[in-house]
């Protein structure tokens, strides 16, 4: 197959489109966080009050917002953040400067450090909590999907269908609260929450720590791709290249798997990058439930906290996720559909 | 059913009897690459063309895939506008017009498609779908919209009862009839058919045709067909223009093109085509065209047929072959024509005399 | 083909092979009771097969249940084809000619279809042997191509994947030396330069292209048996001309049976040595090819050549088009499933709806189906049709 200069023509242009978007990315976010709010009637000194604590006096309100630059031009703000999105930037505590290494996501005053050491900090728990969900869903999910297509209106077809229904409507609290209830608290097979061990400390541990979250994120997302597959399946088993490869005889397994499922799946890498890369921007709910010290719990605390800088790097991160979850996808559509590759 | 307009009075005095004229007709589609959709090129869909329908005539437009057979139809009817060149209906400049100056044209020039099951909408009624072009129109016919449809559906061989019917309860033939019935409505001047009868069966096909013949007849429509089928073709056409990759290479009336077929082309399309006739396996001598149709993008320079002529030579790759009139009425775009001298000595096409052609209107 | 055979009746068609039974032992039961049935004679109008029939198709009926009836896509269709030799089958779209290529493939999904009958390859009963045995047999003793060779290959590998598939199936070589086949086979059936557009995708072909390549794979086994569903209907008229030269070509040698389905008389002109004309699932007419177009016998062949124009007879003005349409599969009409839409239905004194008029051989080698008498079937020939055509 080789890498034709179509190819390479075709990875620098979704590169550079990438960049692009990332750019606008940060432009809307940061429209979000410190334009809407002005334009909703906030002071410049309302927007400072958040970030001192509610004791403060009206003049040190003023002082802090004039230090923090919410005073100025506001596109003079936004090229201060993009600086420190490319360059970095020093920040006054009060104190003293403390310097927030390029790539800057914000700075918190609050907890008084930099976001993206935090964010690094809790990187590892939600990739492990994301790759091992996907792991479990895409088997779970694809498997499913290829079976009921296959037994298509049988009793397995529609067991698993009403399940899969069953999956994408119930939240994942509940799923979640009752998984732990019955599993951990009442049979005591798995662990009950709120630890976390990473992989390289003792990966039994880790898988331990991790079984339920996995088990019920996956369960919702399994639900989601059996339906997908096995709607793709009934699809591609009625293709004529299927009756081709019947026609020369192949194994019906051959047929099923590396004809039909071959071209089922297609669509499915385009959801399964959108959906891991929207996962590590912070699975918000199941790190709550099992209280795992993850990404979207950090923003929960964030939230509830009012420390604006760290909601923001959350955002940011999340959006950067998004964006090379799409260039990936792009990329491996090539890989999959020659069709795009050599069109 | 009064939907009938005023011709302009200028057009049959000064523009002869020709109904619609094209000149120069081309249609280019950009292709468009890279980050800033520059266009790379374009794909020469219709490259030129020049000719005449005359009013009640059948013209055919004929020839394989990718030769622009299509697309010329759509800018007949105005569906998509030209590039380049001069489309004029009974006299008038109708290339360019606007949607809202588009709508007379739409009565008097109406499209039958190919498929009868894409183009009725499932969901409606033969009753809604019959009587769209009245409602579109704002037309009130005489006798209402409904009695007005329902004399239309009797008219292509429907019943009126199939008025509240859908369109899957039809079979193939059927719902062909369905869509001649809508483009009827209004009453045109001008059919533009696009494989009228390619997707249907044999037995089914022969009812279309005799139907189209027996409107023509009662309502002195003027047909411009599309087709592939050059046994179609010659039952249903007066003229008959072939093109190939976007040109027109041959245009002549329907007996002299059959008889004497002067372009290569043509006589290799006319060779290609299986008779249901066991005895002229052996006898036929075949003219074979090799490899396929070459891309509309990059047509070879000059006669664009050069690459699969056995007869090109350097000229028809250098210099390309006007469109000329070669007989009386016969025109012909080729460097080295065919059977120059009057019609084909061998058994190329027919080997009934042509004498039979009169003797067989019975 | 040729033995003269008694009249039949739904009624002698006893002893219906039971589907159920699956595996070699059952298959070899069967072509023991099969033969017995022969004996008897008569099976849809033919008598036992000739000896040097290679394809011998009897009784065959094929019927799937649907929620509004049972549709009998083919009821009763035997035939004979030897080594060698073209059949054609023609006939409309849900004629059945298409749903019995399918079953001789074993193609049909085991669960939708109620098969019956017997379809013997090379001495082998097909109907009802076990889906595995069938399958052994697919691509390698018998192979099909079909109408549009995009869809029919796969658009995610190469074409030389997928003819090297096919090989490999059915013989134990390494994926180099079935490479080296496949260019081998990709070169005979005319595409150039094969040994670089072996590694193309099929949307890098043009249709010509293809369809060649579809048939490089389907003959890369040399299968006995070649069926080929509508080869040419989705290409132009001169791509259609080269494919069906290369099948010609290729036949002669390869020495296969080969069995073309289309609705184009003139295709199956070009090619068949024997034509068999579907109808409503039933064959109503079946001869060598020159019988069929020179001696047609039955009204409703005679009705397919006056409604085409033809390019190799003087124009005429007006096209002799068969009333009507096909009939519903599920409610097909009593007697000759034709009289409907026959011009000759009432001259046979009721008989036409009545009787379903067996296949019988009206001349040596020309089997109908039709109750017209000889007397009426050549009077109308001479003096409606013939002329006319």
């Amino acid at each position: 197959m080789g890498l034709p200069t179509t190819v390479f023509a075709y990875l620098v242009k979704r590169l550079i489109s990438a960049v692009v978007l990332l750019f606008i990315i940060t432009a809307v976010v940061f429209a979000i966080f410190f334009l809407l709010p002005r334009l909703g009637g906030a002071s410049a000194d309302d927007l400072a009050s958040r970030y001192v604590g509610k004791s403060a006096g009206a003049a040190q309100i003023h002082e802090t917002a004039v230090r923090l630059g919410f005073t100025d031009p506001i596109w003079v703000q936004y090229g201060r953040f993009a600086k420190g999105l490319v360059a970095g930037s020093d920040y006054y505590t009060g104190a003293g400067y403390d310097h927030c290494p390029a790539p800057c996501l914000g700075y918190s005053f609050i907890t008084q450090n930099p976001v993206l050491p935090d964010l690094l900090d809790r990187l590892p728990v939600t990739m492990s909590l994301a790759a091992g969900a996907a792991f479990l869903w895409l088997l779970g999910g694809i498997s499913t999907g290829v079976v009921s297509a296959l037994k298509r209106g049988s009793f397995i077809d529609r067991a698993a269908m009403t399940t899969a229904l069953a999956g994408v409507s119930l939240p994942i609290f509940f799923t979640g609260l009752l998984s732990l209830s019955i599993f951990s608290y009442g049979l005591g097979w798995t662990a009950p929450g709120g630890s976390y061990t990473p992989f390289q400390e003792n990966p039994l541990m880790w898988a331990y720590d991790l079984l339920l979250p996995w088990i019920t994120l996956a369960f919702l997302y399994a639900a989601a791709y059996a339906r997908l597959t096995r709607a793709g399946m009934l699809e591609t088993m009625n293709e004529d290249y299927i009756r081709t490869a019947r026609a020369k005889g192949l194994r019906e397994h051959d047929v099923v798997v590396r004809h039909g499922l071959r071209a089922a799946l297609t669509p499915i890498v385009t959801i399964f990058g959108l959906d891991l890369g929207l996962l590590l921007g912070g699975a918000i709910l199941t790190e709550t439930t099992f209280s795992l010290p993850g990404i979207g719990q950090y923003a929960v605390q964030a939230v509830a906290n009012n420390d604006l800088p760290k909601v923001l790097g959350v955002t940011i991160l999340g959006a950067l996720f998004i964006v090379i979850a799409n260039l990936v996808v792009d990329l491996l559509y090539a890989v999959v559909d020659p069709r795009v590759r050599t069109a | 059913m009064t939907a009938s307009t005023a011709p302009s009075p200028d057009t049959a005095a000064t523009r002869g009897d020709a109904l619609l004229r094209v000149t120069n007709l081309t249609k280019h589609f950009p292709i468009r690459r890279g980050l800033l959709q520059r266009t790379v090129g374009a794909v020469q869909a219709v490259d030129g063309l020049n000719f005449e329908v005359a009013k009640g005539e059948t013209l055919s437009l004929v020839g394989e895939s990718g030769c622009g057979k299509t697309t010329t139809g759509r800018m007949l009817t105005r569906l998509i506008e030209p590039t380049d060149g001069l489309l004029e209906f009974e006299g008038r400049d109708v290339t360019h017009i606007s949607m809202r100056q588009l709508r007379p044209l739409r009565r008097d020039v109406q499209m039958i498609f190919q498929d009868p099951y894409g183009s009725l909408n499932p969901r409606h009624t033969v009753g809604t779908i019959v009587g769209a072009p009245f409602k579109l129109q704002n037309i009130k016919t005489e006798k209402g919209i409904k009695r007005s449809v329902q004399d239309l559906l009797e008219l292509v061989g429907l019943s009126p009862e199939h008025y509240n019917r859908y369109p899957h309860e039809f079979s193939g033939g059927q719902r062909q009839r369905i869509g001649i019935a809508r483009s009827l409505a209004l009453r045109p001047k001008l059919i533009v058919a696009d494989e009228p009868v390619s997707a249907l069966d044999v037995s089914i096909q022969a009812q279309v045709i005799n139907l189209l013949e027996d409107l023509q007849n009662e309502f002195d429509l003027t047909y411009v067909v599309i087709a592939h089928d050059l046994s179609v073709v010659r039952h249903m056409s007066d003229r008959v223009a072939v093109m190939y990759l976007g040109k027109l290479v041959e245009v002549a009336g329907r007996d002299e093109l059959y008889t004497r077929p002067m372009h290569p082309y043509t006589t290799a399309l006319m060779s290609a085509v299986p008779v249901p006739d066991t005895s002229r396996r052996t006898k036929r001598e075949r003219i074979r065209l090799t490899g396929d149709v070459p891309s509309p993008i990059n047509p070879p320079p000059a006669c664009r047929f050069n690459t699969r002529c056995w007869k090109a030579q350097e000229v028809c790759r250098t210099i390309e072959p006007p469109l000329v009139e070669l007989a009386p009425g016969h025109q012909v775009a080729c460097h080295f024509p065919e059977n120059p001298d009057g019609p084909a000595a061998g058994p190329v096409l027919l080997d009934t005399p042509r004498t039979r052609d009169d003797d067989a209107t019975a | 083909m040729s033995q003269p055979s008694k009249p039949t009746t739904e009624a002698s068609v006893a002893a219906q092979p039971d589907t159920s039974e699956t595996g070699d032992r059952a298959g070899r039961r069967r072509r023991k009771s099969a033969a017995t049935v022969n004996a008897l004679d008569g099976i849809g109008g033919l008598g036992a097969p000739a000896p040097d029939s290679f394809l011998s198709v009897r009784d065959l009926r094929v019927h799937f249940p649907t929620d509004d009836g049972l549709v009998k896509s083919v009821d009763g269709l035997s035939f004979d084809l030897s080594r060698g030799k073209t059949l054609g089958i023609v006939g409309e779209s849900g004629s059945g000619k298409s749903v019995t290529s399918m079953a001789i493939m074993g193609l049909h999904k085991p669960g939708t279809v109620q098969m019956t009958g017997s379809i013997r390859l090379d001495g082998q009963e097909l109907v009802g042997s076990s889906p595995e045995a069938v399958r052994l047999l697919r691509g390698k003793k018998m192979a099909m191509i079909f109408q549009d060779p995009l869809s029919a290959m796969h658009p995610f590998y190469t074409v030389g994947h997928q003819i090297v598939e096919a090989y490999r199936m059915h013989n134990d070589v390494s994926t180099s030396v079935a490479k080296k086949h496949a260019v081998e086979m990709l070169d005979r059936v005319g595409i150039p330069q094969a040994s670089s557009r072996v590694d193309d995708y099929p949307h890098q072909f043009s249709g010509g292209m293809r369809q060649r390549a579809m048939i490089a794979m389907a003959l890369s086994c040399s299968p006995d048996l070649l069926i080929a569903d509508e080869p040419t209907t989705a290409l132009d008229v001169t791509v259609q001309a080269q494919i069906l030269d290369l099948v010609r070509d290729l036949q002669s040698e390869f020495n296969s049976a080969v069995i073309i389905i289309t609705h184009d008389l003139g295709v199956v002109a070009e090619l068949s040595d024997d034509i068999m004309v579907m109808y409503a699932g039933r064959a109503v007419e079946y001869a060598a090819a020159e019988e069929v177009f020179e001696r047609p016998k039955h009204p409703y062949t005679w009705g397919l050549l006056s409604s085409m124009p033809r390019l190799d007879r003087a124009r005429i003005d007006r096209l002799r088009p068969i009333p009507g349409a096909p009939p519903s599969l599920i409610n097909v009409p009593s007697g000759c499933p034709f009289h409907p839409r026959c011009a000759y239905a009432d001259r046979t004194g009721g008989l036409s709806q009545s009787q379903r008029p067996p296949l019988e051989e009206k001349a040596p080698g020309h089997y109908a189906a039709c109750h017209l008498t000889p007397e009426q079937r050549t009077a109308i020939w001479e003096t409606d049709i013939k002329p006319t055509l």
